[in-house]
């Protein structure tokens, strides 16, 4: 009990941290996964076969090997002294981008083909079809996966903690390390997550259920 | 919908336009790789001296030695995450109240919280308990990774399992009840082969999470091939520049190979299930579940489970 009560800035400051990589990531993972899904159903073959790479290739890495890359080789190419947050971020929402991405084709193929079929018809090119015709409609079917995928982002974000950053399992390490009993330290951990994972999954099941309409 | 749907067979302006897009495309992706390789080249990364490092013998061994640790944790923490996660699906199942929350309250509990932090307080577990519990050197490393892999992928695979057993068409248990089967005859003989086979691609897929996820050792300081990795790379200086760049390039070679070996492997199993014209439906390879080592911890009801084509 004394643990929580007695370090309630560094849990705040864990939990902010947190919540912050999440979303920052969440929005790099979301805008990445969604071009990409675009490269992969795009009628230009190279584009298709970058995107197949991209999916392969990061769903088939460790993200603890990506954390590595992000923080000793990024700074090579890029300018040394990032912040760990910005690297945590890009190897977080690399990641998750793969993930996003094949939910994103996997919603794309179940819209109904007489709908992709109407906008040609009417003479739309691929990117009007799929800005204004597939894309909105697999929207319904891809709020699902995405809350997992997310809630699995969440989870994710701790290996951040292990690279220099503020958030849960940080606090959970300097915790420890100052010797309070591991037993609740991972308890109220666990409890911050969980209000997290709450969190999302409650808001995407509010957006599944305002965007539900009848077929 | 094939991709084709998407757009019109290209007329000859198309086709122009289309090959525009693909030399434009081409070129910018092209123009990124140069970017970082001249980066690098400036920096001095791609040096040969530096990459001669992968030739030298003892460098070999140890990636070598880190790869069979790697395959070592991975082995033991998928053999006992599979019998756990049957234990877990069939506690779930079970009859008795106390034993289905009891096995609820354990899989939704260590599928919420991150691996890392269950390892690391696993870890911290077994370090202050260290000669009540008799372990030595590395075990007590290789113990937190392999337990804290096994409750959380074993909660994950009793998901997978109970969803294939639900999917198993009523028929089945009600006929091997009139036949005068027990409860544990009919789960042992009758649900949990069909469940198996029907889940398979995604058990699999599931133990390719749990082969991603032996390098969190790296965390806890256990000398698998990724610390193994980070470590030669600190202390390997070529030309006073440290190493991680050709290091960290083998590693993530064999890390793909090795689990796009273990993805094959499920989508064959896949294939070959799909072909197959009797029993019960192959679930997807399936991205649903591997979907981020995750799904939503709260509702495991919405596990999908395969799509039964059998029925009419």
């Amino acid at each position: 009990m004394n643990v929580l009560l007695d370090h309630l800035p560094e849990f705040r400051d864990g939990f902010l941290g947190t919540l912050a990589l999440t979303a920052a990531s969440a929005a790099l993972a979301l805008i990445l996964g969604v071009l990409i899904a675009g490269f992969r159903v795009s009628p230009v073959p190279p584009l298709r076969a970058f995107g197949t790479a991209w999916v392969t290739l990061l769903r088939n890495t460790p993200l603890t090997l990506l954390f590595l890359v992000a923080f000793f080789v990024v700074p090579l190419i890029l300018f040394p002294g990032v912040s760990p947050f910005v690297l945590a971020t890009l190897a977080l929402g690399f990641y998750t981008s793969s993930f996003v991405c094949e939910a994103v084709r996997s919603g794309i193929s179940t819209v109904p083909l007489g709908q992709a079929e109407a906008a040609r018809s009417i003479g739309m090119t691929f990117m009007q079809t799929l800005r204004m015709i597939v894309l909105p409609q697999a929207t319904r079917t891809v709020i699902p996966p995405l809350s997992s995928i997310f809630i699995a982002l969440t989870k994710n974000s701790a290996i951040a903690g292990a690279f220099s950053n503020t958030e849960l399992f940080n606090v959970s390490k300097l915790l420890s390390d100052k010797g309070f009993a591991i037993g609740w330290i991972f308890l109220w951990i666990a409890l911050a997550y969980l209000v997290i994972t709450f969190t999302i999954s409650g808001i995407f099941r509010l957006l599944e259920r305002r965007l539900e309409v009848a077929r | 919908m094939t991709a084709s749907v998407l757009y019109d067979a290209p007329g000859p302006k198309a086709k122009v336009r289309n090959r525009l897009y693909a030399v434009g495309g081409s070129l910018a992706i092209l123009a990124l790789l140069v970017f970082a390789v001249l980066r690098l080249d400036a920096k001095g990364q791609l040096n040969p001296e530096l990459w001669d490092i992968l030739n030298y013998a003892n460098v070999r061994t140890n990636i070598l030695n880190g790869v069979l640790t790697t395959l070592q944790v991975f082995a033991v923490a998928a053999v006992l995450s599979l019998v756990l996660g049957v234990l877990l699906a069939v506690g779930r199942l079970s009859d008795h109240k106390p034993i289905r929350w009891l096995a609820t309250g354990f899989i939704e509990l260590f599928r919420a919280i991150p691996l890392l932090i269950t390892i690391y307080a696993l870890w911290v577990l077994f370090l202050s308990y260290q000669s009540e519990l008799g372990f030595t050197g590395e075990g007590t490393q290789f113990w937190a990774l392999v337990i804290g892999l096994t409750v959380y992928n074993g909660s994950v695979q009793a998901e997978v399992l109970r969803a294939g057993i639900n999917s198993v068409s009523k028929g089945q248990r009600e006929a091997a009840y009139a036949i005068g089967m027990r409860k544990t005859q009919v789960m042992t003989t009758i649900l949990m082969p069909q469940a198996i086979r029907a889940m398979l691609p995604t058990i699999i897929s599931q133990l390719v999470v749990t082969l991603k996820d032996t390098s969190l050792g790296f965390v806890i300081t256990y000398e698998e091939l990724l610390y193994t990795l980070r470590l030669m790379a600190q202390n390997t200086t070529i030309n006073e520049q440290d190493t991680y760049l050709p290091l960290i390039v083998a590693g993530g070679v064999i890390y793909v190979a090795m689990c796009l070996a273990l993805s094959s492997l499920a989508t064959w199993i896949e294939r070959r299930g799909r072909r197959a014209k009797t029993g019960i439906a192959v679930a997807e390879a399936g991205q649903a579940l591997t979907a981020g080592d995750a799904m939503a911890p709260i509702d495991g009801a919405t596990t999908p489970g395969p799509v039964d084509k059998t029925k009419e």
